[in-house]
């Protein structure tokens, strides 16, 4: 059974190779559906539900992008990646985005040639403790036993910040976050670090979340985005400028609830030049005039992404944080749509 | 004449029962369990160890949630006490044998793995009819058509090259059979190469209708992936173990050196390293937009690197066999294949039989290290399942019921060996 799928994908093979690689854009117009680069399973960014539906903060970015290229959210492929392959995966061009928690850094933007579209996430490395070590800040955690996840860059993050502040510590290596949770739960280690929005995750599913806290200090810059290829300046305008289309919409108040309303044309020209009532900017990178629109119907804006899926009413509860809007005292501020 | 005297007995005695401590529990426990100090000792120390542990696990099975929709609804079902929240699986079991496969599409991969027990059965057992095989040999294709659907003429017409080789082996056989066993392996090759892809698609666009709904190889996932990876890896590895173990052994030095070169070059090569290879290294080969699906270049590499270790396992039945049963061969005036199909492999192989399997089991249970290149096979979905916020921070549910999967399949085929270890016994040592 396996021959004929050979046959098949070798002929096509062929064929593919004698055609020149078109636009992203275009690949994906033909192909009718968003190849999309996930985690295998990042609580609040990216699951599956029980029936296969994938959901989750990172995932709704890909789904945004799908409604305003191809006009419907559900036309998305999700492709489980690996911390391993999602490069590869990426500058293979088997996935047209990477949207998979992943820090914009500067060798990977420059030396794996891949485009940042902005940042959906600011993150930071944090640590979280048993109330019963009495510890209120990362300061005292001198001589402790700390669950680290090995090959990431919180591990390196980790050795500074304790060498910075002439501390030592025990490291206890571990694999995944799920294995970090047994490990700290039986007591294997004091303290568990990794990125702020894994730990309240992690804590959520505690039986006793009130018996731990997370300490307030953050010790790196993790600034989490949709990443695409370098060289298809049109795809990563896209890519960025949905993102932006969401994170504005939160700035003016544009909401699924009101969005119909608001699109009948408002007095407010940048809202009407957001939603397609006036001008044309989807035309400028090959879209039509309602991309805005749809991108922003297809989950709401970027704070109602940010509430259902990791916000302070759902298990992990996350603040907004840095991740507030500019006017709200955080980082978050879209350049103007003209 | 009778004499009576008086010491010696002219009445037999009843027959006394055996003493206590030589019949039913007590003798077994005397003789098994306490039949010296030191294994008086072990008794007791295994016994005390057993109860600790079912003191331990007990509760958490006995105190088991099965209906629940989410960990925190068990952790309060369960109200502090340890238990299992086996509400996970009930929520999610198809998810974990069949990955996203479309539910209404279920019967497909159920029909898929009925058939394939029909299919199985001629060459597990001698009493089924052996007309069967002929259902064998058309199974890959019919299980391919139902897992992924599509069109029906791809299959058919990758079929058609078994029929193509066996027409170019049946015209030439009667000129050279060297020449026909040849031409019965290019020319089904060259088929699938040239002809059959491109008639494929030219007739499944002349007629639309014929298929079913295709199913990408994206929804595969669960046990299902780990048994299309496992059970393809297991029937081509076979027959590609016993011609590189062949070849290993032959006496024309370019195929032994291949032969010799690509098992060595496989067993020095971690699997992990050739899955990566087929995952990332293959991309950059493949010109750009080729769309090489993943599960086959998966299924290629798993088959090759479990090749490579059976024609070892093959190897070491054919050097038991003695050199007279080569010899005896050879004075009966077999030819080389004569020779391998009558004499030295059905030896060789009953020989190799717990090795075999033992390949076969090891390579099924390496199909878990697909979750490193991001397949989701029951290991990756477990770990999937735990990303939803409903069930983060759940754990041993899920392993449990993946490894009691895997335990069902691999002790089945650990007693199938041992059933055909016994029928096959023929001499008497």
């Amino acid at each position: 059974m396996k021959k004929s799928v050979f046959l098949g994908t070798l002929s096509l093979a062929a064929l593919a190779g004698g055609l020149a690689s078109a636009a992203t854009l275009d690949d994906v117009k033909a192909r009718g559906v968003l190849n999309c680069g996930v985690s295998t399973g990042v609580n609040g960014f990216s699951a599956p539900d029980a029936s296969g539906e994938w959901q989750g903060f990172d995932v709704a970015v890909c789904r945004a992008v799908a409604a305003a290229v191809l006009a419907d959210p559900k036309k998305v492929k999700f492709v489980s990646t690996t911390g391993q392959t999602r490069f590869t995966a990426l500058a293979s061009g088997e996935i047209d985005i990477l949207s998979r928690n992943s820090t914009w850094t500067f060798s990977r933007d420059v030396d794996l040639k891949f485009t940042f579209a902005g940042v959906n996430y600011y993150d930071g490395q944090g640590f979280m403790v048993s109330k019963a070590l009495g510890v209120s800040s990362a300061k005292e955690l001198d001589g402790a036993t700390v669950c680290i996840q090995t090959g990431t860059t919180t591990e390196l993050n980790l050795a500074d910040y304790f060498k910075s502040n002439n501390m030592s510590y025990e490291p206890v290596p571990i694999e995944t976050n799920a294995e970090a949770q047994q490990q700290y739960l039986a007591g294997a280690c004091d303290v568990y670090t990794t990125d702020a929005s894994g730990l309240a995750a992690t804590r959520a599913t505690f039986a006793d979340p009130e018996n731990h806290i997370v300490l307030p200090e953050i010790i790196s810059k993790e600034p989490l985005g949709p990443m695409v290829r370098h060289g298809d300046d049109q795809w990563s305008d896209i890519v960025m400028w949905t993102l932006n289309a969401l994170i504005a919409a939160e700035e003016y108040g544009v909401t699924s609830a009101n969005i119909e309303e608001l699109a009948k044309g408002t007095n407010n020209p940048e809202i009407n030049r957001l939603l397609g009532t006036e001008g044309d900017l989807g035309a400028m990178f090959g879209l039509d005039k309602e991309w805005g629109k749809r991108a922003i119907q297809a989950g709401g804006n970027y704070g109602e992404i940010f509430a259902a899926n990791i916000g302070e009413s759902t298990p992990i509860g996350i603040a907004r944080g840095l991740n507030a809007q500019w006017t709200q005292g955080g980082l978050l501020y879209s350049p103007p749509f003209r | 004449m009778t004499r009576t005297i008086a010491y010696v007995r002219n009445q037999m005695q009843g027959q006394e029962p055996p003493p206590v401590s030589q019949i039913g529990a007590i003798r077994w426990m005397h003789e098994n369990l306490f039949s010296g100090p030191l294994n008086s000792i072990l008794t007791i120390l295994s016994v005390l160890c057993v109860g600790w542990i079912a003191q331990h696990i007990g509760p958490w099975f006995l105190n088991a949630v099965w209906n629940a929709d989410s960990l925190a609804e068990c952790r309060q079902i369960l109200q502090g006490e340890t238990g299992a929240c086996f509400g996970v699986i009930k929520d999610r079991w198809h998810q974990l044998l069949y990955g996203f496969y479309p539910q209404d599409s279920y019967w497909r991969p159920n029909l898929a793995a009925a058939l394939l027990l029909v299919a199985l059965a001629p060459l597990l057992f001698p009493d089924v009819p052996r007309k069967l095989i002929w259902f064998s040999l058309l199974y890959p294709a019919v299980g391919f058509f139902l897992l992924w659907g599509g069109s029906i003429w791809p299959p058919l017409v990758a079929l058609a090259g078994l029929a193509v080789g066996f027409a170019a082996y049946a015209a030439l056989i009667k000129t050279s059979s060297l020449a026909a066993t040849i031409a019965a392996i290019i020319v089904p090759i060259l088929w699938w190469l040239f002809v059959s892809g491109p008639l494929g698609d030219a007739l499944a666009q002349a007629t639309p209708g014929l298929g079913l709904r295709s199913i990408g190889s994206d929804e595969f996932g669960g046990f299902m992936l780990s048994i299309i990876i496992g059970v393809t890896g297991i029937a081509l590895s076979l027959p590609l173990g016993i011609l590189l173990a062949l070849g290993r052994k032959s006496d024309l030095l370019l195929v032994k050196v291949i032969c010799v070169g690509f098992i060595e070059f496989i067993r020095g090569v971690p699997l992990i390293t050739l899955l990566f290879t087929a995952s990332l290294l293959l991309n950059y080969f493949l010109p750009p937009g080729s769309n090489f699906d993943i599960i086959l270049r998966v299924i290629i590499m798993v088959t090759l690197f479990a090749a490579a270790y059976m024609a070892e396992v093959i190897r070491g039945g054919l050097a038991a066999l003695p050199r007279g049963q080569y010899e005896a061969a050879d004075a009966l005036g077999l030819d080389y294949w004569k020779a391998q199909q009558l004499i030295i492999m059905p030896q060789a192989l009953k020989i190799s039989i717990p090795g075999i399997v033992g390949t076969f089991i090891g390579l099924f249970k390496d199909t878990t290290l697909v979750v490193f290149i991001g397949l989701l096979d029951p290991i990756g979905l477990s770990s999937a399942i735990r990303a939803d916020t409903d069930w983060n921070g759940i754990y041993w549910e899920l392993f449990l019921f993946i490894g009691a999967l895997f335990f069902i399949f691999c002790f089945s085929m650990s007693r199938y060996s041992m059933y055909l270890e016994k029928k096959l016994k023929t001499d008497h040592r």
